[in-house]
């Protein structure tokens, strides 16, 4: 018997992403982790620029909008002061990976004690679909119209895996919402993540595989298939370090 | 009995006392001696103390801090603080309120370690992008600047702005005799993070730009109005008077108190804050005197130009305004007196 699931109290209100868009999936996925764990009246979110912002118009809670890729370092100071509030900076990959690259490594390297979210659609969403330092080999934007040529751009960078292997992290996932199980597994991570903010471990990072119907000119299935098919191969799905919580 | 203090130290510890609980920042000369302090003094009174990877994020720290209703206070100079813009500006956008101390040095780019007044326009009209203002507040005395401190953060507080104060690379590394102000014990800003949602905050799509420009720009004429700080000698009969502040500004006091007791009216204004910029100062000017000079420690004079503004609405008559850039240093006594001779004598044309 299929069981209806309330919409977690914290979103108060439609979202305003793009039809096929996963950002919508994601923020509901931490909404109702944080329902699950208790921590719905205790939450503050630093948010990121881009469309990870649209967090911001959508969720009746603390909340910052903090300037382009800041939010690494913004949130290092809330969870220093309020040590006790569950901190989870959201952003995307243009705002955590290219113009945040330095707050969002630092806060990694510190191990500060916060959550980081990271909606990966391997390209700048909000501008219309530039690209970012996750857009795949080959894969056709607005600023790579022939195809992003690594030779001269470098290689899409693969955060969870540098956080786990370089610094003394307390978690690091890589999920995907492109489909049902793995929206599910998606949520396990960013269970564990918070999970591990409240045991005061150490930092703790979800990135999640979301689709881009818009930018990348495709039908909301297509894009779907298309993260099964061509982005989780770049960008392999699965737990990158798991630190014993005490 | 005051004790001999190093100018850092006491700007440190005076923040302290004012109820600072966070540090973030970067360390950069001649300001760095307020990082080391707080990087063990912080914890002593249950602080958060940060040494951020950049300023710009030591500047998001202090914005995540304030946003918690903790005050918060980073030190830098020159180069540093152009990096700390976008977060200034995103304070003043905010409204949360921060003390921002920059150890002035010489120079475009990563400039110079000499002790200057070059970054005045900067501070006083607001680096970032945007329509906003800071208060700007500037010692010129190692005691002055511990009493400044508090100010910087009350005044912080109570218009929500961010506080600048800006002193003299000169200033930090100085040791003065020094009263420190009182230990306070102060709640955190009633209405920081909490976790909660307890205090609404404007979301950032439901704002109203055009309304709050007016809301803003009455808070900016009401800290004009109201905060406007100086220090003047002489003026209500002078024929010159001096216009300074920081070091030189202490410096031209002597100046213009000498300048007087060889016969000439000379007068002095100290400005203390640099914006509100001190117009009631002017008010109080001889209606007849002849001209205004400025003395600057920076290469283009900044400080001539609110001076010669001011002037202008101030008195009735057109007034020649003078300036001498002494580029960096504390210009001497005896140098502020010739540059006063040169005016009269009708060596140093006016700049408006």
């Amino acid at each position: 018997m299929s069981k209806s699931k309330k919409v977690p109290y914290l979103v108060d209100r439609p979202m305003s992403f793009c039809p096929g868009c996963g950002h919508g999936i994601a923020i509901r996925l931490v909404a109702e982790c944080l329902e699950e764990l208790g921590q719905a009246d205790n939450i503050v979110f630093p948010i990121g620029v881009g469309c990870s912002s649209l967090l911001g118009g959508g969720i009746e809670a603390d909340r910052l909008h903090c300037s382009h890729g800041r939010a690494g370092a913004v949130a290092t100071a809330i969870k220093r002061c309020n040590p006790n509030n569950v901190v989870i900076s959201y952003q995307g990959d243009g705002d955590a990976y290219s113009i945040g690259i330095g707050e969002t490594t630092s806060a990694a390297y510190r191990n500060e004690r916060f959550t980081t979210i990271i909606i990966n659609n391997t390209n700048y969403g909000m501008t219309g679909g530039q690209m970012s330092n996750t857009t795949l080999p080959n894969q056709k934007t607005n600023t790579s119209v022939y195809g992003r040529d690594c030779s001269v751009t470098g290689n899409p960078i693969r955060f969870p895996e540098l956080a786990a292997d370089q610094f003394n992290v307390g978690y690091a996932a890589r999920g995907s919402v492109h489909d049902v199980p793995n929206i599910r597994k998606t949520k396990s991570y960013i269970k564990k993540a918070i999970e591990m903010q409240l045991s005061g471990e150490g930092y703790s990072v979800v990135e999640v595989l979301s689709p881009c119907p818009t930018n990348w000119k495709m039908e909301p299935l297509e894009a779907m298939k298309h993260i099964a098919e061509h982005v989780t191969t770049y960008f392999p799905l699965g737990e990158f370090v798991e630190k014993e919580e005490k | 009995m005051a004790d001999m203090m190093k100018g850092n130290v006491a700007i440190a510890e005076a923040a302290i006392r004012a109820g600072a609980r966070l540090y973030a920042g970067y360390p950069i000369t001649p300001s760095t001696e307020i990082m080391e302090y707080m990087s063990w003094r912080m914890a002593e009174v249950d602080g958060v103390f940060v040494q951020a990877e950049s300023e710009i994020a030591g500047i998001n720290m202090i914005i995540g801090g304030a946003a918690c209703g903790v005050r918060a206070i980073t030190a830098s100079s020159g180069p540093g603080i152009s990096l700390k813009q976008e977060g200034m500006t995103t304070l003043s956008d905010e409204e949360l309120p921060a003390v921002v101390v920059n150890m002035v040095r010489y120079g475009n780019g990563i400039g110079t370690l000499y002790s200057a007044q070059c970054d005045y326009h900067r501070e006083t009209r607001g680096g970032g992008n945007g329509d906003y203002r800071c208060i700007v507040l500037c010692p010129s005395s190692v005691q002055e600047a511990t009493e400044l401190m508090v100010l910087a953060f009350d005044l912080a507080e109570k218009y929500r702005m961010v506080s600048v104060f800006m002193s003299e690379g000169a200033l930090g590394q100085m040791m003065e005799p020094c009263e420190l102000p009182e230990m306070r014990e102060l709640p955190r800003y009633p209405w920081g993070f909490d976790g909660k949602y307890t205090n609404k905050k404007v979301g950032i799509f439901d704002r109203n730009s055009r309304d709050e420009a007016v809301l803003l720009n009455e808070k900016y004429n009401a800290v004009k109005e109201n905060e406007q700080r100086w220090e003047s000698i002489d003026v209500e009969d002078a024929d010159y008077v001096l216009v300074a502040y920081g070091l030189p500004g202490r410096a031209s006091i002597g100046a213009a108190k000498e300048l007087r007791a060889e016969g000439y009216k000379v007068g002095m204004i100290r400005v203390i804050t640099a914006w509100p910029f001190p117009e009631k100062a002017f008010q109080e000017v001889n209606p007849n005197v002849k001209g205004f000079i400025t003395i600057e420690a920076n290469a283009t004079g900044q400080l001539i130009d609110d001076v010669a503004l001011t002037a202008l609405r101030t008195i009735d008559k057109k007034v020649q305004c003078y300036c001498r850039p002494h580029v960096y240093g504390i210009p001497s006594v005896k140098a502020i007196k010739q540059d006063f001779i040169d005016v009269v004598n009708g060596n140093m044309k006016e700049v408006y």
